[in-house]
């Protein structure tokens, strides 16, 4: 039977509203410092030295490929093998989780904006190099907001996949929304209810995703008909 | 800057002076030994078949194309790898591309302004109000705040003209500016050109409009394979061409 009582306690209980605001933090923390290195990367990906293209391929190739699952683990139970310095107490179960998720996000993002400034037409760079611009600020004036346009809807794909990956930091014990939600069950018996309530959690997160997603494409899309 | 020994070799009524410049992409020779000078306050019409290297040569100008062999000196300033002598040629050659190249992203004014505000240091609103002036100037100041995409390609080509009279320029290149426009609009940016060249502008003008080249050219240079075939006056040039492949493209062009 389905606890319609046991269902609405645990949706506006705080356990699970903590855990949810964990998964957001995590998601926006990895997200933001990810999409810092991945533009860095993609630019490297994009340059004319032929080790940097390289470095930067064999990067996406490796944490692409890596299962997350594979990474977290790795991180969280093998980098404290390898030094004493993730054995202390500042590398808790949010770090490693950040680290991991970061590694693997910083591949996807880099591939989706490299593919983006190179949509990017020479002609714009030519039209800015002429007016006198220096490299830089052609990058961030011209061709990052026009790159962003193509980018956008890729990225907050990027970004709700992610939002639902941060899940299986569960392994590691960190005390976001799949956690609570598993914790709450163990001491409980009851599935249906805080699955339910977990799952509102989810979908009302994407949706707020979704609905910022419209309005971003509408703003990076002034001036193209 | 370092004065360098080659400003003094180039006169001062030149704006322009190109010597010997050799160009190649891997081991295809755009550009042989090419020389010429652009005196100030002159009109030099470039023309030739496709493939005749003039894009390039204007484009190494202001260095959109680095050249290999030769000098280029630009209002006294020779052209080489050094960022600031490349700054200094850009912030006084303004540049109008086949395809405009304004920016998408931003308002007719926006293009207008962003170089300015970004390259010229200079305030909003003082360069807004040389922005207005100038779109004023190319009779367009109604679509200040539209969108590029929103524009014809005549009326995009004339914002692309008073995006580039806004940094001050003392020359102005010009690479096929018509050749990507519907025919009922190469009038408007020919009459915008004829306007510029009797205000006193030096102009280098890659074309295929010959009325155009007529009515304003103080030189038409003819080029054929990365060469200088020959320059001379439009009414000279056009009426009494002195080289096979001059006459050639010319019949071409009328036929």
């Amino acid at each position: 039977m389905f606890d319609f009582q046991l269902f609405t306690t645990a949706l506006f209980g705080w356990p699970l509203a903590q855990g949810a605001m964990l998964t957001i933090a995590l998601s926006v923390a990895v997200m933001v410092v990810s999409l810092a290195f991945g533009t860095l990367l993609a630019i490297v990906s994009g340059s004319d030295n032929r080790f940097a293209r390289w470095s930067a391929a064999a990067y996406v190739w490796l944490f692409r490929g890596a299962p997350a699952l594979l990474v977290l683990l790795f991180v969280w139970n093998g980098l404290p093998q390898l030094s004493a310095i993730f054995r202390e107490h500042w590398f808790t179960p949010f770090v490693a989780a950040f680290s991991a998720f970061t590694l693997i996000q910083v591949a996807y993002l880099t591939e989706i904006l490299r593919g983006a400034f190179a949509a990017v037409g020479r002609g714009q760079k030519e039209g800015a190099a002429a007016l006198g611009f220096h490299p830089w600020q052609t990058f961030f004036l011209i061709t990052l907001p026009q790159a962003l346009r193509i980018a956008v809807p890729a990225l907050i794909n990027e970004f709700i996949s992610l939002l639902k990956t941060t899940s299986l930091a569960t392994v590691i014990s960190l005390k976001e929304l799949m956690t609570i939600t598993q914790f709450a069950i163990s001491a409980s018996f009851r599935f249906l209810e805080w699955y339910g309530a977990a799952l509102v959690y989810y979908m009302a997160m994407v949706s707020v995703l979704t609905f910022a997603q419209i309005h971003i494409e509408r703003y990076l899309a002034r001036g193209h008909h | 800057m370092q004065i360098s020994p080659h400003v003094t070799a180039a006169s001062p009524t030149h704006a322009i002076t190109l010597t010997r410049v050799s160009k190649w992409y891997g081991t295809f020779q755009v550009l042989h030994d090419v020389d010429l000078n652009v005196a100030k306050s002159s009109r030099v019409v470039i023309c030739g078949p496709s493939g005749s290297g003039k894009s390039t040569l204007i484009r190494c100008v202001n260095r959109l194309e680095a050249h290999q062999k030769g000098t280029i000196i630009v209002n006294g300033v020779e052209l080489g790898d050094q960022l600031k002598r490349i700054d200094q040629v850009r912030s006084d050659v303004g540049m109008v591309f086949q395809h405009f190249n304004l920016f998408p992203h931003l308002t007719v004014l926006e293009n207008c302004t962003i170089a300015q505000r970004w390259v010229r240091k200079r305030s909003a609103k003082e360069a807004n109000e040389m922005a207005m002036s100038l779109l004023e100037r190319v009779r367009i100041p109604e679509k200040a705040h539209f969108y590029p995409g929103q524009l014809s390609g005549g009326q995009q080509q004339r914002v692309a003209i008073a995006r580039a009279l806004c940094m001050n320029p003392s020359i102005m290149l010009f690479d096929e500016p018509t050749s990507a426009l519907d025919p009922e609009m190469v009038k408007e940016v020919l009459d915008t050109m004829v306007r510029l060249a009797e205000d006193g502008m030096t102009m280098v003008c890659v074309t295929h409009e010959m009325g155009f080249a007529r009515q304003v050219a103080s030189e038409v240079v003819f080029m054929d394979g990365g060469q200088i075939i020959e320059r001379n006056t439009p009414q000279e040039l056009f009426s009494r061409p002195t080289h096979e492949r001059t006459k050639r493209f010319l019949n071409n062009l009328l036929h």
